[in-house]
């Protein structure tokens, strides 16, 4: 796996990184206070810059920071804030990257957010990566030794399961049990860790605010558009083979970052396992940002983006893809545990030759049985991904039920974890 | 002599509505396991089967309390109001009568809890919910224990018939709980079943793989 | 002050009475699991909702008013209850 970042030149520490990259920017505590300080803290008052500054959450689902910030502090109630590091797409690596690079960035940001809520209550929930775990202590610890940080943070590890990181689920795990999505009646902001109301905010987006605290929201908005400002972290899987987390300016156009004139492919990913799939040409035409893609069906989640390289078989990486959501399943709401198994073995004989004719009249029907009954988005996001499987992979599926396939490997492109969790402990 | 015939007369009404509210319990215990395991009665609709569920114990509350009261209200015994309820404070046979106040408490708790269910939390209600499993013995002990009627004859009968068949249904639901797929096994359990070309309506039966939450 | 339907699916088991009571809003999926009308609940219906929650076995049924939390907004949008009725009509 190669990753790349973009080294910088030393910048004006008042004025903010003119120029990308904002966050990757390998530092430890000894540079990053040369280069930005302690923490800017102003209480409250950030809120309202992210709100100007149109800071909106980088874990996926995009949700205007600022509203959640105003939700948590007005609750009424001591509050919880905790910062989501548990990237559980297993295609994702911009979090994690983060988490090497700039983690003062974003433990910066979760004191400041900490702040604005009014706690001192703080956790970093993060998948127990070799050595990151102890890196994020030693951080923590070298603060402290600083006197830097004026809530307490708390480090719990994430079971590398793929619905560990939603919302409620990184609650659940806090509170000592299993890393399990819950129904959200009475929502997470109003009850979460320890029933306190709570803040889950993305790493990232913890980082962006950190930034946002010290150069305003202007400095924000001068990069990326202005219904969607700011840079972002992508996860670029180009057709080469090669991976990188590249940081960038939402709207740039989804060709440079996947370099697709160069390397075309057969099709692009945009969204991770709950994504969409795009045709290259279409691809080639969109930008890295929501204004784009939603007319396309798909939208920036994440950042993740991956181009199949020609040669692979498109059926066959959205079958794997597909038992993987299935086996990810929480299996405590019946329609997810019911449906998502049978659109995988659906899907899985649709791949095989000469699949029975109800067929896609039974995915097409479980799909619709499935979505928006969960207690989480894991069977909407699945959903998403098996339609438009069906839909941009139409030709190899027509070729696939005469026996033909026309790919020339078929070794794994995107990656997908092996085995099935069984047990409780799988989930702890 | 009025005064014996009225005694007698109480006595008696506190033995029979004693020996009823054992046959009216064991029947809600039978119909509540039946709701449990989502069963049926032929020609009923489920909502049927809870509503007689409760009906049953709302009645059986009513029996209960007219065996309480009119064995407090009886002279011939003293058995205070008080040993009614607090276990064991009774003159009269402290034991036996001390364990028709366990159930009666239990009773109350489950009771009081069920009827506001929808506003306590879910895990609550079933916490004391379970305590039926507990009132159950407790109360047919308290039965057999108290009344010699119940020692011999067609009562005794009756009370064996009653406990065979709620001891029966329990080990059938408590073999349904011990062998219940755990959530964490539901996942792999519903594959194997959609394995190998199977995904087509033609599993069997209605809800497959999402049942048999405890 | 109109009211919701919901279920929590984590706690539902599929036992179904909410589909006898209250068939103008719930009905029940291939595979015993209720799909509610996001349509509110009248007058005229509530006293039947209002047996729904508390019969249900599980208790996992709530009547909320409609007033949506920060984020259900957007998953609860009308009109996704009248698609799957129509396909599960076929």
């Amino acid at each position: 796996m190669m990753t790349a970042f973009h080294a910088l030149p030393r910048h004006d520490r008042h004025a903010g990184p003119g120029v990308l990259p904002r966050l990757l920017q390998a530092m430890d505590l000894d540079a990053h206070l040369a280069a930005y300080g302690p923490p800017p803290y102003g209480g409250r008052q950030l809120i309202g810059v992210a709100a100007v500054a149109g800071l909106t959450g980088r874990g996926g689902a995009g949700f205007p920071a600022a509203r959640k910030l105003t939700a948590v502090a007005e609750a009424g109630r001591r509050a919880v804030v905790v910062g989501n590091g548990a990237e559980s797409e297993p295609a994702s690596r911009k979090d994690k990257q983060l988490l090497w690079t700039a983690p003062h960035l974003v433990l910066d940001g979760l004191q400041l957010a900490a702040e604005a809520v009014g706690t001192t209550r703080a956790y970093l929930y993060v998948h127990a990566h070799p050595g990151l775990p102890e890196q994020l202590g030693s951080a923590l610890a070298a603060r402290a030794a600083a006197g830097l940080d004026r809530a307490r943070v708390q480090l719990v590890t994430a079971p590398p399961r793929f619905l560990a990181g939603e919302e409620s689920a990184v609650v659940s795990r806090i509170n000592g049990g299993p890393a399990l999505p819950r129904f959200k009646i009475p929502p997470v902001f109003q009850r979460g860790v320890g029933g306190a109301p709570t803040l889950v905010q993305n790493v990232e987006t913890l980082a962006h605010l950190a930034q946002i605290a010290r150069y305003g929201a202007s400095w924000f908005r001068a990069a990326g558009t202005p219904a969607e400002p700011g840079t972002m972290l992508a996860t670029c899987w180009r057709a080469d083979g090669t991976v990188e987390v590249v940081e960038t300016a939402i709207g740039v156009p989804l060709g440079e970052l996947l370099r697709l004139s160069e390397l075309p492919p057969q099709a692009v990913l945009v969204g991770g396992y709950h994504g969409t799939w795009l045709t290259s040409v279409r691809a080639a035409t969109l930008p890295l940002a929501n204004a784009g893609l939603r007319p396309a069906g798909a939208a920036v989640g994440a950042g993740l983006i991956a181009a199949l390289p020609h040669g692979r078989c498109g059926v066959a990486e959205a079958v794997r893809v597909v038992r993987y959501l299935a086996v990810e399943s929480a299996g405590q709401c019946g329609p997810c545990l019911n449906g998502l198994p049978r659109i995988a073995a659906g899907l899985a004989e649709l791949a095989r030759p000469r699949p029975r004719p109800r067929l896609r009249a039974d995915l097409e029907r479980w799909a619709g049985l499935v979505e928006r009954r969960g207690a989480c988005h894991h069977p909407d996001g699945s959903v998403r991904f098996l339609r438009s499987t069906l839909a941009i992979f139409g030709t190899e599926l027509t070729a696939h039920a005469r026996g033909e396939c026309s790919a020339t490997s078929h070794r794994p492109f995107l990656p997908v974890p092996a085995g099935v969790p069984a047990s409780q402990a799988d989930w702890i | 002599m009025s005064g014996i015939t009225a005694s007698t007369a109480l006595w008696y009404a506190s033995r029979a509505t004693g020996i009823t509210s054992l046959v009216l319990l064991s029947a809600v215990v039978l119909l509540g396991i039946a709701v449990d395991r989502q069963g049926r009665l032929p020609g009923l609709p489920r909502f049927a089967v809870t509503g007689l569920h409760r009906n049953l114990s709302l009645i059986a509350v009513v029996f209960v309390a007219v065996h309480v009261v009119s064995a407090v209200a009886d002279s011939y015994v003293s058995i205070s109001l008080a040993a009614a309820v607090i276990p064991f404070v009774s003159s009269y046979e402290p034991f036996w009568l001390g364990l028709g106040a366990v159930s009666l408490d239990l009773m109350a708790a489950v009771i009081v809890t069920s009827l506001v269910r929808s506003r306590i939390p879910r895990r609550a209600w079933r916490a004391v919910h379970w305590l039926s499993y507990g009132l159950y013995p407790v109360a047919v002990v308290h039965s057999i224990g108290s009344s010699t009627d119940l020692q011999s004859g067609w009562l005794l009968a009756v009370t064996v018939s009653c406990v065979a068949a709620v001891a029966g249904a329990a080990v059938f639901r408590l073999r349904r709980s011990l062998t219940a797929v755990p959530r964490s096994g539901r996942v792999a359990s519903a594959l194997g079943e959609t394995a190998g070309g199977q995904a087509a309506g033609g599993l069997a039966g209605g809800p497959a793989a999402g049942q048999g939450r405890p | 002050m109109s009211e919701q339907l919901r279920v929590n699916p984590t706690a539902c088991t599929g036992h179904g009475l909410c589909a006898e009571l209250l068939p103008e809003r719930v009905i029940l999926d291939e595979w015993g699991y209720p799909v509610i009308s996001a349509e509110p609940v009248p007058a005229s219906l509530r006293k039947a909702a209002r047996r729904a929650v508390t019969d249900c076995p599980a208790l996992a049924l709530m009547l909320t008013d409609s007033r949506v939390s920060l984020k259900t907004a957007a998953a609860h949008a009308p009109g996704g209850h009248t698609d799957r009725r129509g396909r599960l009509n076929t």
